[in-house]
């Protein structure tokens, strides 16, 4: 079933053949520009070796830079047990074939992002505010949109993706800059040469304009499709799509910015982390779907929680028939009957706990240690406090390290 | 020449037979293996329920039923043999369970308890993982099955004994009906 998924994406294949046709082509014609014989060979030799040296670099060591970059921890099961227990839920639900690492990162705006180059490797990152603002249902959800990124190696694709970007933008602005700049002196030199010389010159140019602007859009179009796909996934996972629903609806209303996260990790998250960016609905430059609408598409879905219900909402709510899922998800046609929610108490939110709660996390991500007093008090020890015993402030109690 | 292609012909029918068998293996071990997953889960609900009904006894002085009725379940369940059997005590456990928790709604005290939060935690995240591996096992069984009784394969299976295995199904009306809910009004 999900081998399936991963094969038939066509249409995400295509958008990646686009960027490398992009690629290509830009290197072709910069090269070209500086050497008529033999510069345009050596201009794709140039442009393609840079994006496999890159590749590398991410293959072997890019979720331990972008974890590292984002400030996340590893943690062990007891920081957390309900994130521990979901994930390895999640893990049965999508017959992952190994235990994903699980990161926190400690601050308040809640977000999580999945990355790891293959399901063998693949690390869960959360952050402490979502933790502290999630019930069961809501933080199911979220890992289960992440394990959607997992399952249908959106990660790997997403960064390759990134890196062909990354190398265009790079070759487009060395050209455009040394143009600038060396246009005085090349003028009069310029002029000895043919017209082919002048047509090279003008495709370079609008290549270098052009290509960044392309391969933007395709990337943005890659990406917003694949949170589509992992929400997709989420519902049929869960068979519970009001519980990702309602946790897109708490993340939306959080106004906090997540410091760590910059443009090129933003795609990573289950929601663009950059709040005062670009986040006009259906913008062509956005990384992500408008909120709202994935919201919608989430509880339109009645009928039950496979791929076929999602692309039905979807249609529905988007009021176009352009599929969303590809072919193979569509042949999906087992019922998976939605579940109900898990009734919770203390669905009153409550400030001051959930700053202490989020404090709380956030103290265990830090190495704190936690001892409960018999007086009702919890201490909580810094991991440099260095003697053993340590006294409770309300009722004197002292206890031993 | 001719004793050539007839032991040609043979050589390639005994490799397909062997490839049916092993094919026919690998399925089994699947299902085997997916049936272990269950058991490790069923065995760690099992493991939680004397800690559980230790934590609420001292706050539920007046449910001695509920508690009963959850502990004889687990002794029923811990005592079922078959796959079929299993299912079906696991039902009921699953059913006793969810009349504990009904009745630890009357206990505010017993609810902000840290031990218990954690139990139920556990709990609820073992019933999830069961209903996980369940699919996961029923999918196998399926694969293995339809191999057993289709054409080729089914005279392999016939000749080396390979048995059908029995799905594991339980009977909770919420688990197998779509509800009708309509989210549209809700917005």
């Amino acid at each position: 079933m999900w081998e399936l998924i991963r094969l038939n994406r066509r249409k995400s294949i295509l958008l990646f053949i686009g960027m490398g046709v992009t690629l290509v082509l830009l290197g072709y014609f910069i090269g070209l520009y500086f050497d008529p014989v033999k510069g345009g060979v050596a201009g794709v030799v140039i442009a393609l070796l840079i994006t496999l040296i890159l590749n590398l670099v991410s293959y072997f060591s890019g979720s331990k830079i972008l974890l590292q970059m984002s400030n996340a921890k590893e943690v062990t099961p007891d920081v957390h047990p309900r994130l521990f227990n979901v994930v390895e839920e999640m893990k049965l639900a999508a017959h992952l074939p190994a235990m994903p690492k699980v990161y926190i990162i400690n601050s308040e705006a809640p977000n999580a992002f999945a990355t790891g180059r293959d399901p063998e490797n693949a690390v869960i990152a959360v952050t402490a505010g979502l933790l502290a603002q999630m019930n069961r249902d809501e933080l199911q959800g979220v890992v289960a949109h992440e394990t959607g990124h997992i399952i249908n190696r959106d990660i790997r694709f997403l960064t390759y993706a990134g890196i062909m970007l990354g190398v265009i933008v790079l070759l487009s602005q060395m050209f455009t800059r040394t143009m600038f700049y060396s246009s005085v002196g090349r003028s009069r030199s310029d002029s000895g040469k043919g017209q082919g010389q002048i047509i090279i010159l003008a495709v370079a140019i609008l290549l270098a304009i052009l290509a960044p602007i392309f391969a933007q859009l395709l990337y943005f179009a890659i990406s917003r499709k694949r949170e589509y796909l992992a929400d997709a996934t989420a519902a049929r996972l869960t068979r519970y799509p009001e519980g990702l629903a309602s946790a897109l609806e708490k993340i939306a209303s959080s106004t906090q910015d997540l410091e760590t996260a910059n443009k090129v990790t933003a795609p990573m998250y289950i929601v663009n982390p950059l709040k005062g960016k670009g986040m006009r609905m259906s913008d062509l430059t956005s990384t992500h779907p408008p909120i709202s609408e994935r919201i919608r598409i989430l509880r339109s879905m009645s009928g039950g929680a496979n791929f076929r219900n999602y692309q039905e909402a979807f249609s529905s709510v988007r009021g176009t028939g352009s599929p969303i899922i590809p072919g193979s998800g569509m042949a999906d046609t087992e019922t998976i009957g939605l579940r109900t929610g898990l009734t919770e108490s203390g669905a009153e939110f409550d400030k001051r706990q959930y700053n202490r709660e989020l404090g709380d996390i956030m103290k265990t991500v830090d190495d704190y240690r936690f001892i409960q007093c018999d007086c009702g008090i919890k201490l909580k020890i810094p991991p440099l406090f260095s003697s053993d015993r340590v006294e409770c402030p309300k009722c004197g109690t002292i206890h031993s390290l | 020449m001719g004793a050539l292609i007839v032991l040609a012909i043979i050589v390639v029918i005994a490799l397909y037979v062997v490839g049916l068998y092993n094919g026919l293996i690998r399925l089994r071990n699947q299902v085997k293996n997916a049936w272990a997953q269950i058991e490790v889960q069923l065995k760690r609900r099992h493991d939680l329920i004397p800690n559980l009904i230790e934590t609420v006894k001292g706050y539920m002085k007046h449910e001695r039923e509920t508690l009963e009725s959850v502990t004889n379940a687990r002794t029923a369940a811990m005592g079922a043999q078959t796959v079929g059997e299993k299912a079906l005590a696991e039902s009921a456990l699953t059913g006793a369970l969810g009349q504990l928790r009904v009745a630890v709604e009357a206990y505010p005290d017993l609810k902000a308890s840290q031990n218990f939060l954690a139990l139920q935690e556990e709990l609820t995240s073992t019933e999830n993982k069961i209903s996980f591996s369940r699919q996961n096992y029923n999918d196998q069984v399926l694969m293995y099955n339809n191999k057993i009784q289709m054409f080729p394969s089914n005279i392999i299976a016939g000749m080396f004994n390979f048995k059908l295995e029995e799905f594991f199904e339980v009977e909770v009306p919420a688990e197998r009906e779509v509800p009708k809910v309509d989210f549209g009004t809700k917005q």
